[in-house]
């Protein structure tokens, strides 16, 4: 609590933290505060030559190629994206940090072994297994987001473990040892702290990717299915209108900027509220 | 004192130096006279090796000089244009950096780096250069200079290196050379090398050193003039004479006197009746080499057949220079790796036992690590840091475990307040003071102190060591104390073990080994010591020829023929 709201003494990042908050509150309750329903398509949705409607009074962020109202589809849309974001980067992260934090300190057949398969996962096309993946299932947001997390993992996993052998070769390390403790007690004691930076770094980066990875699942056919919204796949459906119909593309993109840049903010000073060594200096 | 009257060669005139707010040299004058070497000495902070950096011209640029000059040539250095500045460096000043290995460019051979030096500063044909940069490695003494010119610096050996480190700087033969703890880093034999090479190039090119240096023992070996630095500020500047007979200011006084003189100490008490604690026998540590298909399954042998036993109360000193297997004794004492042979703490065989079984043989032995910076976790509290080992072996109770924590640390001199407060708020001295503390929270009988105040400045230095030999007085406590540094050693252990490529060549009594050493190896490390002692200046020499190490990369199951020793007197043995 206190380190929470140490962050909120800086105010780009008590904006940012508003944000996060403020979107996550409007995907809550999309339903009441959406004006329209978001799969509901308006005859006077679309101009007489059949193209989408720019902002104006009726439709406050302009309405879709199919007259659908955009600020109700991002709404929605936010419900998706973040579910994917939070979740499914949460899991992947949770995967990565074990598998790293396993294979560098146990290092040996089991290290070999698991980093050897995350090689694998590496050379493997990402896109391809997860269409495989989704392809197996029936697609629904919860497989998406497994299918992402099953992909997103491996980066943190590489990044996990190289941190983690250079942690185990420091002094502190071999002084526990000497000392009697347990390989869990060193490991979730001493390491993890350690590599909560890299953590953290990576989980915030990886909400921009995983909901762009679940737009572009979206595009291929494989990802949330069609009418349901979400960021990425309302940029998806209209990127080829984007001269003529700029705001289609322009509003998902601001959210899904703002979204992941909030969240590496509040990372960042999380970071740097979580390390004692800063503690006494500028 | 003809040398104050002339004009000299360089001088700084009222250097500071600021970084931000802080002062980190103040007000510093000195001038460095030709043909002469003047030595700046002070311990870490004092501001000496920003002094030579000024000179240099390579402060960071977050440094500012809100004063003073630098006057060479009839030039201001601090002045000078950086383009005038880097045709000087080099060619009227050279400079050699303590890390051997992080001055020189890995990715270039040395005769690329020589070369490319030379060329920079005169327009030589590449014959020319080539014959040039042969002649000065001639002159640093390497040896097969044919065969060095094509080697890259990772082929060479630390002293190796710190010679082409230093032909380099001497090849567009500069009137000032400046070496910024040029030995630190090195061997104590490698260091008389380094020193009377120094001392030789001084002498066949008439250069001006300047030498920056933490070692009282080389400031005695090799300044005309010393100048004592501390905290940024000028505490006494004499000929080296005065200063070791008749210091005047306090500091230098304080620093001198915390100096251990090696062959000051005498007959050690002797602890022969005590009961033993640890008892090695022929350890062996092998670290086994991955190899090809058809390779013959090759391993490094880092110690063989070690042998020692230690009683209570009583310091082993185990001696030798780098590779030469104390370290790894240390850890197999602590069994952090496998080995082989006995190992008995207490009477209970310590080989073979793992996890749980171990843990409680723990309590009775523990290790103080060299660096007190790594060992601490920074992301702990003291409390936490301290506390740890009593957690880890059944103190649940954290009002308990405060208490013994506060305790602790009342031992080692450190008050209560420290425990809230995270490693890096602490010095040096205090950090090691609080590995101490957390080596005693389980009343060990036997600590391995591996370098353990090898890191710290000599006054600091002087004052862990006292705090050794008291907790050793009050708990019975058994050190094995493993230092590169001799009168150190002599300063605080009973007995010595020296150990050469793996085994122990002589061991015995301290007062035997150290001052009637038998075997040449022993020998020759004792006569390498420089001395803090300006009536004793020594020749090294006789130490410019390398001995023979043998390869410690052995095939995987060579048995190395048993060594044998001489008893030469009580307690005093040699390998023969």
């Amino acid at each position: 609590m206190k380190i929470l709201l140490g962050l909120c003494c800086r105010p780009v990042v008590a904006m940012a933290l508003l944000f996060i908050l403020v979107v996550m509150l409007l995907a809550l309750f999309a339903p009441w505060v959406a004006p329209y329903d978001p799969f509901e398509q308006f005859v006077e949705g679309l101009s007489l030559e059949g193209a989408p409607l720019p902002p104006d009074a009726t439709y406050h962020l302009g309405t879709d190629l199919l007259g659908r109202d955009l600020l109700s589809r991002l709404l929605y849309g936010a419900r998706t994206s973040l579910l994917i974001g939070l979740i499914a980067n949460g899991i992947a992260v949770l995967i990565g940090t074990l598998v790293g934090l396993t294979a560098g300190f146990v290092r040996g057949w089991i290290g070999t072994i698991l980093m050897r398969f995350t090689d694998l996962m590496m050379a493997f096309p990402a896109l391809l297994l997860a269409i495989a993946l989704a392809a197996i299932f029936q697609p629904s947001v919860w497989i998406v987001a497994l299918v992402i997390s099953m992909v997103n993992w491996v980066q943190i996993a590489r990044v996990i473990y190289s941190e983690t052998v250079a942690l185990s070769a420091r002094d502190f390390v071999a002084v526990e040892r000497t000392l009697g403790a347990s390989a869990l007690r060193i490991l979730f004691s001493h390491l993890l702290p350690h590599l909560v930076p890299t953590i953290l770094v990576w989980a915030t980066l990886g909400i921009s990717t995983t909901v762009l990875l679940e737009a572009t699942l979206s595009f291929l056919g494989v990802g949330v299915q069609p009418p349901t919204p979400s960021w990425g796949n309302i940029i998806f459906e209209s990127q080829t209108y984007f001269t003529s119909a700029p705001w289609l593309v322009l509003f998902p993109g601001a959210a899904i900027v703002l979204l992941s840049l909030s969240f590496n903010l509040v990372g960042d000073a999380l970071r740097d509220a979580l390390d004692p060594t800063l503690k006494g200096r500028s | 004192m003809t040398a104050e009257t002339s004009r000299p060669l360089l001088s700084v005139e009222r250097l500071s130096i600021e970084f931000g707010e802080k002062r980190v040299v103040s007000d510093l004058s000195f001038a460095l006279h030709s043909g002469k070497t003047l030595c700046i000495t002070g311990e870490s902070g004092s501001g000496k090796s920003l002094t030579s950096l000024a000179i240099m011209g390579l402060l960071p640029k977050t440094a500012r000089l809100p004063s003073g000059a630098i006057m060479f040539d009839g030039k201001d250095l601090l002045r000078l244009p950086e383009r005038q500045m880097q045709h000087l460096r080099g060619q009227a000043i050279g400079m050699i950096f303590q890390e051997p290995m992080t001055s020189l460019n890995p990715l270039m051979t040395v005769g690329q780096q020589l070369e490319e030096t030379v060329r920079r500063h005169e327009p030589l044909s590449r014959r020319e250069s080539k014959q040039r940069a042969r002649a000065m490695l001639d002159a640093v003494r390497v040896p097969n200079v044919d065969k060095r010119l094509g080697q890259y610096p990772h082929e060479l050996s630390g002293g190796m290196r710190q010679r082409v480190m230093i032909a380099m700087a001497m090849l567009c033969q500069p009137r000032v050379l400046i070496a910024d703890e040029p030995t630190t880093a090195l061997d104590v034999t490698i260091q008389a090398q380094i020193l009377e090479l120094m001392r030789e190039l001084q002498q066949a090119f008439g250069t001006t050193l300047l030498m920056i240096t933490h070692d009282m023992g080389v400031v005695a070996e090799m300044a005309d003039e010393v100048v004592v630095m501390n905290q940024g500020l000028l505490e006494e500047r004499a000929p080296v004479r005065t200063l070791f007979k008749t210091p005047q200011a306090a500091y230098t006084k304080k620093l001198l006197a915390a100096v251990p003189v090696l062959g000051t100490m005498g007959k050690p008490v002797s602890k022969t009746k005590e009961p033993v604690v640890l008892e090695v026998k022929d350890l062996k540590v092998h670290f086994p080499l991955r190899g090809g298909w058809f390779e013959e399954a090759r391993a490094i042998h880092a110690v063989e057949n070690v042998s020692f036993t230690l009683r209570q109360g009583e310091t082993l000193g185990i001696v030798g220079e780098s590779g030469c297997g104390k370290s790894t004794t240390g850890k197999a004492l602590m069994n952090m790796l496998p080995y082989e042979g006995s190992i008995k703490l207490l009477g209970r065989e310590l080989n073979g036992l793992k996890g749980e079984a171990l843990k409680p043989l723990r309590q009775d032995i523990q290790m103080i690590f060299q660096d007190p910076y790594a060992s601490l976790n920074p992301r702990k509290t003291i409390l936490d840091l301290v506390g740890e080992p009593l957690l880890i072996h059944g103190m649940k109770n954290l009002k308990l475990r405060t208490e013994r924590v506060v305790e602790l640390l009342e031992q080692v001199g450190l008050s209560a307040e420290a425990m809230e407060r995270y490693s890096h708020m602490f010095s040096g001295g205090q950090r090691q003071r609080i590995c101490i503390a957390r080596a005693l929270a389980l009343n060990p009988k036997v600590i391995i102190a591996d370098e353990s105040v090898s890191a710290l400045d000599v006054s600091v230095q002087a004052q862990v060591l006292e705090l050794l030999e008291r907790l050793q007085k009050e708990y019975q406590l058994s050190y094995v104390f493993i230092s590169h540094d001799m009168a150190v050693v002599e300063r605080l252990c009973h007995r010595v073990a020296v150990m050469f490529s793996g085994q122990i060549v002589e061991i015995g009594q301290r007062d035997q080994v150290l001052g009637n050493p038998q075997h040449p190896y022993t020998q020759r490390l004792l006569s390498a010591v420089p001395m803090p002692d300006v009536d004793r200046r020594k020749d090294f020499k006789s130490l410019l020829r390398d001995i023979e190490v043998p390869d410690p990369v052995k095939p995987r199951n060579y048995q190395i023929p048993r060594q044998a020793y001489k008893a030469i007197g009580i307690d005093h043995f040699v390998a023969v």
